[in-house]
C-alpha cells in the first residue's frame, strides 16, 4: 500500500540545522555553485561565500582551453527571459597554477565552506594521479569528476566521452581512487540510455558519491534571418549543453532513476534547474545531500541564496524537520513503477462555479485534448449514454458570430451601470463536467488559470485497490481455474 | 474625378498628440501573453465585426505579426481606425473574463494598433478572396466607414464596386470628424488607400437630384446606401447665424485639414455627446483658455462615454448641468457672450425656464453639437426606400431595404453610433448583397 500520510506542521521547531554532508564532505548549508562560470576564480568564490553559499563545486580545472564568443544562447517563454540556457563554454581558460594557489587562498580564508576541486584531464593514469595531488594538496575538500561536459571536451577524447562509457567511468575513477584522500564524486552525464550504468560504473570503481546531471546536449533554437542556430560564432554554431529551468523535471527523473537503484545509489549532490528552495526541497526529498545551482546564480547572482536558505528552513519549521537527514529521500518510496498503481481509484474534475471567469479553457481543452466530457449547454440532472450533449465547441463558435452586435451606448441603449463588469460570470459561459464521464484526466484543472476553480475529487468505488500487476496475476489465476473446470 | 491627395498640417500634429501612444514591440509581446485565449471569447462576441481577438493576440505572440493583422482585416478592413477610436472600455476590453480575475483587461485596442501599424509600416496589400473578376457593378453612396467596408468586401468577392462622396477626401468621418488625437486624418487615408488597392473605383460626385439616382440605378445592379447623417441640429436662438457659430462636425474637420489651427480664448459648445467633448477638447489643444460645456439635462444624462467624459474633466473643461443658451450675443466680426438659463425638465424633450436665473458667458466661438438629422431629402429620392424615425428601414442581418436593389448600413440606419458598428453595418449588407447576385446569376 503506498503511503498516503500528508506532513502536516508541526510547530516550534526553531532554526532547523541545514548542515550537509555528501560523502564526507561538509558545508554549513547544501547549496552550492556547481562547476561553471559563476565559480571560476578565487574571488568569486569569496563573494559567494560571503553571500551564503554552503560550498561551491571550482570551475573545471585541465589544461587551459580557448573559448569561443558568443558561447550562451536561452529560451524565453512567455515574456520571461531564460527558461533554459545553453552553452559551449568548455572547462576554465586558466592556468592549472593559478586555478591551484587560488583554492589554497580561499581554503585558508573560508575554512567551514566546501570546494570541490571540478577536474578533467586527458585519459592516462598519469594525468589524473597529478591533478588529483594538486588538487588535494591546494585544500579542496573533495574531488568531482567531470565525465559530464556534452560539447567540445568530449571530442578530445574527455567530458562525456568518458561519461557515456561504463568501462571508462570505472577505469578512470579507479585511477583517482588510487591516489585520492578526499571525497571523490563522480558527475553524471545525462546524454546516454541509461544513466543507471554509468552511475553503477562509478560505484564500482570506487567513487564515494555522484554529481548528477551534466547539461544535456541541446540546440536552443535557430536565427529565422540568417538560419545560424544560436549562438552564433562567426556565422556558425554547434550543439551545447541546455540547462536552467526547463531541464529540471528531467533532472529530477534521472536522480530518482539512480537513487532507487542498489546498484548505483551512493550519497548524491543534485543538479538540474534548481533555482529556489523548493526546488531543492525535492532534490532532497528524492535522496540528494546537497543541490548544485548554477543557472539561477547566472541569471540573478549570488544574492538568490539568501531565499534558498530561509526559505529551506521555514518550510522544514512548518514541517517539523530537524536537519536534512529527516526528509532525505522521503519521496523514493512514493515514485512506483506503473503496473504497481492503483486502478480502483477515480477522480473527477470539479469546477467550482463562484470563482469561474468564463474562460472556458477547460471546455476547449477537455473536447480537443481530452475525453469531451465538458460541457457548455446545461442539462438536468445526469443523462446516459456516451455523446451526451449536443454542441461541439465549432457549433458555439458559430452561433456566437452569426450574433449581431452594437456598440452599447449609454442613452440610446439605456445602460444599467450595475450592470457592467465586473460581474459574476453569466451562466452559459460556466462549463458543466459530466461526471459519469469524466475520467479524471486532470487536463481541466491543468489550463484552468484560476486557482482552486476546477479540483479533483474523489469518488469513492467501494472497490479495494487493485493494481495492473494484481489484476493480470489474478486474471491468469481466473484462466487456470476456468481450464481446470472445463 | 479623383479623389484630392492630404497634406496634414505640421501644427496640428504636435498639438494632437496620441491619446493612447503605440506599443513598444517588447511591450506588445509581454501584453499578447497575459491573454488567456478563452474559447468563444467574450471579447470577440462584443465586438461589433466579431474579430476573433484571442486569435489575433497570440499571433503578436508568437511574432506572426503580419498574420495578426490580416486576422483583424478579415473581420475589420477598418482595423486600423476601429483600434484607434473604438470604446474599447465599453466593447472587447469591457467584456474581458481579466475583470473577474480582478485584473487589468488585456489592453486589445493597442495591441491591434500594434498589429496594424505593423502593416501599414510593411507597405503589404491584401490580396483578393477570388481570381474571377464577376460582371455585376455595384454602388456605393457615400465614402464612410459603412461603404469602405461594404466596398472592400464585395470588391474581394469579385464584385466591381465604385463608391461615391461629395467630399474631396474619402472615408467620411473618420477622415473628417474624429479627434485628432484618436484619429489621424492621414491613418484614415491609409486606409481608404487599402480599399483603393484591392480595385475599388472612388468618385467625388454629389446626387442632388432624381434623375441622377435615376442614372445610377441604370448604371449598377446594387446600391449601397452608406450617406451617413445630415447636418448638425440648430439651436433655433437669435444670433446663431453669425460666423463665429460653428457646429461641431464642421468645427473639427476644419482644424483635421488644417483650415483652422487658433480658437479664440474662450469657447462654449453646446451639448455632451461624444461628438461635443471631442469638439470641446480640440478646443483647448487649439489655445482656448476656457472651455464651457452646456448641457439641459444632468450629468448622469450624458450620452458621451464615461472615459470621454474623465478625458475632458481632466482637460479642464468646465460642464454646466440643465443649462440652455438663450441667445448668442455680437457684433458683425465677433462674438461677445453667450446668455445661458437654467432649466427644469419637465416633460421627456420639454424644458422649462426657471425664472431670473439667466447669465452670461463671455465667449468668442460656440459649438452646437446637439445631433445630427437624417439625411431626408435625398434618402427620400431613392424609391422604395423606408425610413422611419429619420432611419433607413433595413433587415437587420442583410441590411437590405424594402427595395430589394438598394442596401444600407452605418450611421443612416442605426442613427449615429461607432465607426465598428458602421463596418459591420457595411459587411453584414456585402455579404447581403453577394447572396442575392449568386442566387440571381444561379437562375439566370
Amino acid at each position: 500500500m503506498p503511503d498516503t500520510r500528508k506532513f502536516n506542521s508541526v510547530p516550534n521547531i526553531a532554526a532547523p540545522n541545514i548542515a550537509a554532508n555528501v560523502a564526507g564532505i561538509q558545508s554549513p548549508n547544501p547549496f552550492w555553485l556547481a562547476s561553471a562560470p559563476p565559480t571560476n576564480c578565487g574571488e568569486q568564490i569569496m563573494r559567494a561565500f560571503d553571500a551564503g553559499w554552503g560550498g561551491a563545486v571550482w570551475k573545471t580545472i585541465g589544461e587551459p582551453i580557448v573559448n569561443v564568443s558568443s558561447r550562451y544562447s536561452s529560451i524565453d517563454w512567455n515574456g520571461q527571459r531564460m527558461m533554459g540556457l545553453n552553452n559551449i563554454e568548455l572547462i576554465s581558460d586558466r592556468p592549472i597554477e593559478v586555478n591551484l594557489r587560488e583554492i589554497a587562498q580561499v581554503k585558508k580564508l573560508y575554512p567551514k565552506n566546501a570546494v570541490i576541486a571540478s577536474l578533467m584531464v586527458e585519459s592516462t593514469r598519469e594525468a589524473w594521479h597529478a591533478i588529483v595531488k594538486q588538487s588535494e594538496d591546494a585544500g579542496a575538500d573533495g574531488l568531482e569528476l567531470n565525465f559530464g561536459c556534452p560539447h567540445g571536451m568530449s571530442e578530445r577524447g574527455m567530458g562525456s566521452a568518458v561519461g557515456q562509457v561504463p568501462e571508462y567511468a570505472e577505469m578512470i575513477t579507479s585511477w583517482v581512487k588510487e591516489v585520492a584522500s578526499t571525497p571523490v564524486l563522480v558527475k553524471l552525464t545525462p546524454n546516454i540510455t541509461d544513466i543507471r550504468a554509468v552511475a553503477r560504473a562509478a560505484k564500482r570503481g570506487g567513487a564515494d558519491g555522484l554529481s548528477a546531471i551534466n547539461t544535456i546536449n541541446s540546440i536552443t533554437g535557430i536565427d529565422l534571418d540568417t538560419f545560424v542556430p544560436r549562438p552564433n560564432v562567426d556565422g556558425a554554431s554547434s550543439h551545447g549543453g541546455y540547462c536552467g529551468p526547463a531541464v529540471k523535471p528531467i533532472a529530477l527523473n534521472l536522480v530518482q532513476q539512480v537513487m532507487s537503484d542498489p546498484a548505483s545509489m551512493l550519497p548524491l549532490s543534485g543538479i538540474g534547474g534548481i533555482g529556489t528552495w523548493r526546488d531543492a526541497a525535492e532534490f532532497l526529498l528524492l535522496g540528494c545531500s546537497s543541490v548544485q545551482v548554477c543557472t539561477a546564480a547566472m541569471h540573478f547572482g549570488y544574492r538568490i541564496v539568501e531565499d534558498m536558505i530561509d526559505g529551506l528552513q521555514n518550510w522544514m519549521s512548518e514541517k517539523g524537520f530537524a536537519t536534512i537527514e529527516d526528509f532525505r529521500g522521503l519521496s523514493l518510496p512514493r515514485v512506483n513503477e506503473w503496473k504497481h498503481l492503483n486502478l480502483n481509484y477515480k477522480i473527477v474534475a470539479h469546477i467550482h462555479e463562484d470563482k469561474c471567469i468564463g474562460c472556458d479553457l477547460c471546455y476547449t481543452a477537455c473536447w480537443d485534448g481530452a475525453h469531451q466530457c465538458i460541457h457548455l449547454d446545461r442539462v438536468s440532472g445526469p443523462v446516459d449514454g456516451h455523446v451526451e450533449v449536443h454542441s461541439k465547441p465549432p457549433d458555439v463558435v458559430a452561433r456566437s458570430r452569426a450574433e449581431i452586435t452594437v456598440t452599447p451606448i449609454p442613452k440610446l441603449d439605456h445602460l444599467d451601470r450595475s450592470q457592467r463588469l465586473p460581474n459574476a460570470t453569466p451562466l452559459a459561459r460556466i462549463p458543466r463536467v459530466d461526471e459519469t464521464e469524466c475520467v479524471g484526466c486532470n487536463l481541466c484543472s491543468l489550463v484552468c488559470p484560476v486557482e482552486e476553480c476546477i479540483t479533483m475529487e474523489r469518488i469513492d468505488l467501494g472497490l479495494p485497490p487493485q493494481s495492473w500487476e494484481q489484476r493480470t496475476a489474478s486474471q491468469a489465476t481466473a484462466a487456470v481455474t476456468n481450464v481446470g473446470a472445463d | 474625378m479623383q479623389h484630392q491627395a492630404f497634406q496634414p498640417h505640421p501644427e496640428i500634429a504636435q498639438r494632437f498628440e496620441d491619446l493612447h501612444p503605440p506599443f513598444a514591440r517588447q511591450a506588445a509581446t509581454i501584453e499578447a501573453n497575459r491573454c488567456l485565449n478563452c474559447f468563444d471569447a467574450p471579447c470577440t462576441a462584443a465586438c461589433p465585426t466579431h474579430i476573433d481577438v484571442p486569435r489575433f493576440i497570440k499571433k503578436i505572440s508568437s511574432d506572426n505579426v503580419h498574420g495578426s493583422a490580416t486576422t483583424i482585416l478579415e473581420a475589420n478592413i477598418l482595423g486600423a481606425s476601429c483600434a484607434r477610436v473604438c470604446p474599447v472600455d465599453v466593447l472587447c476590453e469591457g467584456a474581458c473574463v481579466m475583470h473577474r480575475l480582478n485584473e487589468e483587461p488585456i489592453q486589445i485596442g493597442r495591441l491591434q494598433r500594434h498589429a496594424m501599424d505593423y502593416f501599414y509600416k510593411s507597405g503589404r496589400k491584401l490580396s483578393l478572396k477570388v481570381s474571377e473578376l464577376r460582371p455585376e457593378k455595384i454602388a456605393c453612396i457615400g465614402a464612410g466607414p459603412a461603404s469602405l467596408a461594404c466596398a472592400a468586401e464585395l470588391q474581394q468577392h469579385g464584385f466591381q464596386v465604385t463608391v461615391f462622396d461629395r467630399k474631396p477626401l474619402a472615408g467620411g468621418l473618420n477622415t473628417y470628424g474624429v479627434a485628432e488625437y484618436k484619429l489621424r486624418s492621414v491613418d484614415s487615408l491609409r486606409e481608404v488607400e487599402l480599399v483603393r488597392s484591392l480595385g475599388v473605383n472612388f468618385e467625388v460626385k454629389d446626387f442632388t437630384s432624381q434623375a441622377d439616382l435615376e442614372q445610377l440605378e441604370a448604371d449598377f445592379k446594387i446600391i449601397f446606401l452608406g450617406v451617413g447623417l445630415g447636418p448638425m441640429r440648430k439651436l433655433n436662438i437669435p444670433g446663431e447665424n453669425h460666423p463665429k457659430v460653428v457646429d461641431a462636425l464642421e468645427f473639427i474637420s476644419s482644424y483635421k485639414t488644417g483650415g483652422r489651427i487658433s480658437v479664440g480664448s474662450k469657447v462654449v459648445v453646446i451639448g455632451a455627446g461624444n461628438t461635443a467633448i471631442d469638439a470641446a477638447n480640440a478646443a483647448k489643444r487649439l489655445g482656448a483658455e476656457e472651455v464651457h460645456v452646456l448641457y439641459r439635462r444632468e450629468e448622469r444624462d450624458i450620452s458621451a462615454f464615461s472615459f470621454e467624459y474623465e478625458n475632458a474633466k481632466r482637460a479642464g473643461i468646465q460642464f454646466h448641468w440643465n443649462t440652455i443658451p438663450v441667445a448668442v450675443h455680437h457684433d458683425d466680426m465677433s462674438l461677445a457672450s453667450i446668455e445661458c438659463a437654467q432649466v427644469w425638465p419637465s416633460d421627456k424633450d420639454e424644458f422649462r425656464k426657471i425664472p431670473s436665473s439667466s447669465f452670461h458667458l463671455e465667449c468668442h466661438l460656440l459649438i452646437p453639437a446637439i445631433g445630427q438629422a437624417g439625411l431626408l431629402e435625398f434618402l427620400s429620392k431613392c424609391r422604395g426606400v423606408e425610413l422611419a424615425q429619420e432611419r433607413v428601414v433595413v433587415e437587420r442581418a442583410t441590411g437590405q431595404t424594402a427595395n430589394p436593389r438598394y442596401f444600407a448600413g452605418g450611421d443612416c440606419v442605426n442613427g449615429g453610433r461607432e465607426v465598428v458598428d458602421a463596418v459591420a453595418d457595411g459587411k453584414r449588407a456585402a455579404i447581403g448583397i453577394a447572396n442575392v447576385l449568386q442566387h440571381e446569376a444561379a437562375y439566370a
